[in-house]
């Protein structure tokens, strides 16, 4: 096993700058979660909010995306998100984990990690925890 | 407070069928911002992980989560989700899926008041009869209306 898949090792960080109303527009699209609070701005605004915000499973999709490319597609065993705080248009998240446990399970290599996603302020907008098969040769 | 049907608690809701689309995974893939070339092969494009999302969006009856416990939407939160991945999932591949609610629980809010928490689990199948995958989200009724 290499030195990429070890307790303690870094995922390297995706960052997604500047989210846009059209990055939400283009996810309500393609995961059909129409929600208005993430698209409509006249009913955002009269629910409470300064303007829409982004869906948390768009940012799990961001935190997905620095997973795939760390163990690479089709790798991951088990992926668990939790939301923290909200992201908004304009927001630049960065994307990264760490690496905490290394095992085997009936002769296949896997790994835990941690994963978080944190806005330009380092607010905690998504935490997560995975389980992934190490790729073989690695 | 939520009002909960315990009896409806494991039951399985009744099953949705429908293909995993080429078009679906690139337009998915691009929204979360992912180039995976694996999810943009023209033959048998591997599903991102968090594709099921929109797969989930259409079964029929949502694990009974609906039918178990009567919530309030105007309080609900979309606290957890959860992926169990068992074998990839490709286009072309035929989706069975149903859903059930595994648990409902209450805790104390931080500040006052009862928070109720539905945990619901949806499990897919492929059409070889193999279950390919398990989502599980969590579901928080807030003590008072969603706000900042």
């Amino acid at each position: 096993m290499s030195g990429r898949f070890v307790p303690g090792a870094t995922i390297p960080p995706v960052v997604v700058e500047n989210l846009t109303r059209t990055d939400l527009a283009r996810y309500a699209g393609a995961s059909g979660d129409f929600n208005p609070i993430h698209h409509d701005e006249t009913f955002a605004r009269a629910a409470g909010n300064p303007t829409v915000f982004g869906h948390g499973m768009l940012t799990a999709g961001f935190v997905a995306r620095c997973l795939t490319n760390f163990v690479g597609a089709g790798n991951l065993r088990r992926y668990k998100v939790r939301f923290a705080t909200r992201v908004w248009p304009g927001d630049t998240i960065t994307c990264t984990g760490t690496v905490t446990r290394c095992y085997e399970v009936d002769g296949q290599a896997l790994i835990d990690g941690e994963c978080v996603a944190t806005n330009q302020k380092g607010e905690t907008a998504v935490t997560g925890t995975f389980t992934a098969a190490v790729p073989a040769g690695a | 407070m939520a009002e909960i049907d315990r009896s409806l608690l494991g039951v399985w809701g009744p099953e949705t069928t429908m293909r995993v689309e080429t078009g679906k995974i690139r337009e998915f893939a691009r929204a979360v911002k992912d180039d995976n070339p694996a999810f943009f092969a023209d033959d048998g494009a591997l599903a991102p992980p968090t594709f099921l999302m929109t797969i989930a969006l259409w079964i029929r009856d949502l694990g009974q989560t609906r039918s178990a416990v009567k919530l309030d939407y105007s309080r609900l939160l979309h606290g957890e989700q959860e992926f169990e991945y068992v074998k990839p999932i490709r286009a072309g591949d035929v989706l069975t899926f149903r859903s059930q609610t595994k648990d409902v629980f209450e805790k104390q809010g931080r500040r006052g008041g009862t928070m109720t928490f539905v945990i619901g689990e949806t499990e897919y199948r492929n059409q070889h009869g193999e279950v390919v995958a398990y989502t599980r989200n969590t579901a928080i009724e807030t003590a008072d209306a969603v706000k900042e």
